[in-house]
């Protein structure tokens, strides 16, 4: 090349792509723009579209009603144990379809990630949106449910949101992980269906914690999955259980299970951050 | 060479030698600037790699094999410049493009570009067939950098640059492949970015699509937008860019007028084609013959490296033996760049056999043929065989031939034909 030319003093230095990047306003948008067609597609393609989307939890609630409060009689001993079922099974179930599609985003959007240039969050972010806005319109037939079952509005019920917060935090968090780290190793899938299984089965979602052995309950409550659950439960189906913070033992305890939220909050934070310059070039 | 729209009083002084032919640029300043970027793929050997095996062998290094995609790459592309990156496969162009675009992050060196950019690695990236054309095309907008408004406004004239006026509401599946094509490129087209990085998407679509295509890069060009492109058509760079770069093995060759780094990809290319062919030949030598030269004549006479679609072209091979070769036969084969035989044919056809050579003594083959193939390039390849069957020696494209044409010729070949069409106006009665 011959001599070279003076650089426009508009330019800007191009460093890659990265996590976040760009403005929030086009990460908002793109996230949002995603997600939501996303959503649509898959509960919006079918012809009865939605409706499966809500049968879904409906017809696992149907059966694991019947086996447990029928069969097993599970739920003798708690109060309003059709509603708990239902608003736990309806939680729990974001959790697991989020993390569950978030395994392969990065995969299955091969074809964005090596020929677009965005910000590379937007992937596991929009797939949780997609899971949160089933969630969110699920919970409305949930109360809807729970009214007709004859638990006296509250106040209380208002407060669903706050327990959704750190809900979707750490669900984004566990997305962000297993969307990078397949990327590096394929059996993060397998391992993952066991582990959200065995989850499932450690929360207090078919069961409440007083159900536990004594000496367990404060064990299985340092899950934060389990504790959201069960202040759930008291504010929404159960007034007069003893709420999370009682039931681990007082506020110092709770802070454990906090302390075990952010922390997987941080890591599928850092974990993605450092994946995301590479991303592209791993898959 | 690209006409220039009355631009020669504007010549400027210091333009470069060579491109005084070109419409002026309208800035001087670089508003793409590559600095020394080295770019390094790291491909482990053992390819599938699960967190049990790293469980099970947390020490084990990983062996990995490094691919140096870029080698100290450093150009610029100045203000409303068309500028063609070239190379062969595997060069480093769609790496650096990549690079370029920010979906790749260089390992060492600086990339600053200057204005609003938009990269089009492939057409229709992230079109959800299941989709509206309207839905795709704001999501798309919004993937390239324009806010959803911003991209909904734009519809009406993407829609209309695709000429898909009527179909706006059927879902993209329903669209025909060509349909899809040219939403994805008005797409493209109708994006107001300064800066835009092209890769090959000239590749796709029909002749009329390709041609469409060709406008619409002159009146970018036009327009005095900066675009970068990168392609291994020859022909395309030619016609359009103000200067070319090539590069070959993750390192720049030359950057220069577009003639002169097209002559010299040209050389770059038959230089290693001559190496392969050497390799091959070599195994040949001691095997008793070898292919010495293959070529093309015209009708005259002359040596040609391209001919016309339908004209006769004559392939000469020339043979020479190293020691006795019993009824030896030539065999001939057409390719195309896909590696596909087009055609083939033996010194066995020629009716009266040559008889044995011996060391030292020379045959030559000749093959007079209308060139009635797809337009394209071709390699020829020869081999000798003795005793008609035992393989003694093969050149693999120890020549090139370009067939060009102006009509667009959608078969591998033209068979020799007749059309007939008519309504039937009655039954058929058996």
């Amino acid at each position: 090349m011959s001599t070279p030319a003076a650089v426009s003093p508009a330019a800007r230095t191009i460093r890659g792509p990265s996590a976040f990047g760009g403005t929030f306003k086009r990460f908002a948008d793109l996230t949002w723009m995603i997600g939501l067609t996303q959503y649509r597609l898959t509960y919006f393609g079918s012809a009865l579209g939605y409706l499966w989307a809500l049968m879904r939890p409906l017809l696992l609630f149907g059966v694991l009603y019947v086996v447990f409060s029928q069969i097993v009689k599970f739920g003798d001993g708690i109060r309003n144990y059709p509603v708990l079922l239902l608003l736990n099974i309806v939680l729990f179930n974001f959790f697991t379809e989020a993390t569950g599609r978030s395994v392969m985003a990065v995969v299955e959007n091969e074809g964005l990630v090596r020929k677009m240039h965005f910000p590379r969050m937007v992937i596991p972010l929009s797939t949780v949106l997609t899971a949160a806005l089933n969630l969110v319109l699920s919970l409305v037939a949930v109360m809807v449910f729970v009214a007709a079952y004859g638990v006296d509005p509250r106040v209380e019920w208002l407060l669903l949101p706050v327990l959704l917060v750190p809900l979707v935090a750490m669900t984004a968090a566990v997305a962000m992980l297993l969307s990078s780290l397949y990327v590096r190793f394929r059996d993060v899938a397998p391992i993952w269906s066991v582990v959200s299984l065995a989850l499932f089965y450690g929360s207090p979602v078919l069961y409440a914690i007083d159900s536990v052995p004594e000496g367990y309950q404060r064990a299985v409550l340092c899950n934060p999955l389990a504790f959201l659950l069960e202040q759930g439960r008291q504010w929404v189906v159960d007034p007069s259980a003893r709420g999370a913070v009682e039931a681990i033992g007082g506020p110092g305890w709770a802070l454990v299970p906090l302390a075990v939220g952010l922390a997987v909050c941080a890591l599928g934070v850092w974990v993605f951050e450092r994946e995301a310059p590479r991303i592209a070039e791993r898959l | 060479m690209p006409h220039p729209p009355g631009g020669r009083g504007r010549e400027r002084p210091d333009g470069a030698r060579g491109a005084g032919s070109l419409p002026a640029v309208p800035e001087r300043l670089a508003v793409v600037d590559v600095e020394g970027v080295h770019k390094t793929f790291r491909v482990p050997k053992q390819h599938v790699m699960t967190l049990k095996e790293r469980a099970l062998h947390p020490f084990r290094r990983v062996e990995v094999d490094e691919l140096h995609a870029l080698r100290d790459v450093s150009c610029q592309v100045l203000g409303g410049e068309f500028f063609g990156i070239v190379g062969r496969n595997g060069s480093g162009k769609s790496t650096l493009l990549k690079c370029l675009a920010g979906i790749y992050r260089a390992d060492a060196g600086r990339i600053r570009i200057a204005g609003r950019l938009s990269p089009f690695i492939e057409l229709g990236v992230g079109f959800h067939s299941d989709l509206t054309a309207l839905d795709n095309v704001v999501l798309n907008g919004v993937m390239m950098g324009l806010t959803p408004s911003q991209a909904r406004a734009r519809f009406d004239e993407v829609i209309a640059f695709a000429e898909l006026e009527e179909h706006v509401d059927l879902k993209l599946k329903n669209y025909s492949s060509g349909m899809q094509v040219r939403l994805a490129f008005a797409v493209m087209v109708q994006s107001d970015a300064e800066v835009l990085l092209i890769d090959e998407v000239l590749a796709v679509g029909d002749a009329a699509f390709q041609q469409k295509c060709f406008n619409v890069f002159h009146r970018l060009r036009d327009e005095g937008r900066t675009i970068v492109l990168v392609t291994h058509d020859m022909l395309a760079v030619e016609r359009f860019c103000h200067r070319a770069m090539l590069l070959d093995a993750g390192r720049v060759v030359q950057v220069g007028a577009p003639a002169e780094v097209g002559r010299r990809y040209l050389e770059l290319n038959f230089q290693r084609r001559r190496d392969e062919a050497a390799e091959l030949t070599h195994a040949g030598a001691s095997s008793g013959a070898t292919v010495r030269a293959i070529w093309v004549e015209d009708d005259a006479g002359r040596r040609v490296e391209s001919c016309a679609h339908g004209e006769f072209a004559t392939i000469a091979v020339a043979v020479e033996a190293h020691q006795r070769l019993e009824d030896p036969e030539v065999h001939l084969s057409l390719e195309n760049d896909d590696g596909l035989r087009v055609f083939a044919t033996t010194s066995g056809q020629a009716g009266e056999a040559p008889g044995a050579l011996e060391a030292g003594e020379r045959m030559e083959m000749r093959v007079r043929a209308r060139m009635s193939v797809q337009t394209g390039r071709y390699g020829l390849n020869a081999s000798v065989h003795r005793g008609g069957a035992e393989l003694v020696t093969y050149r693999g494209r120890g020549c090139e031939l370009v067939v060009f044409g102006t009509e667009p010729h959608a078969g591998l070949v033209e068979l020799e034909h007749t059309v007939q069409a008519r309504r039937e106006r009655e039954p058929v009665r058996r």
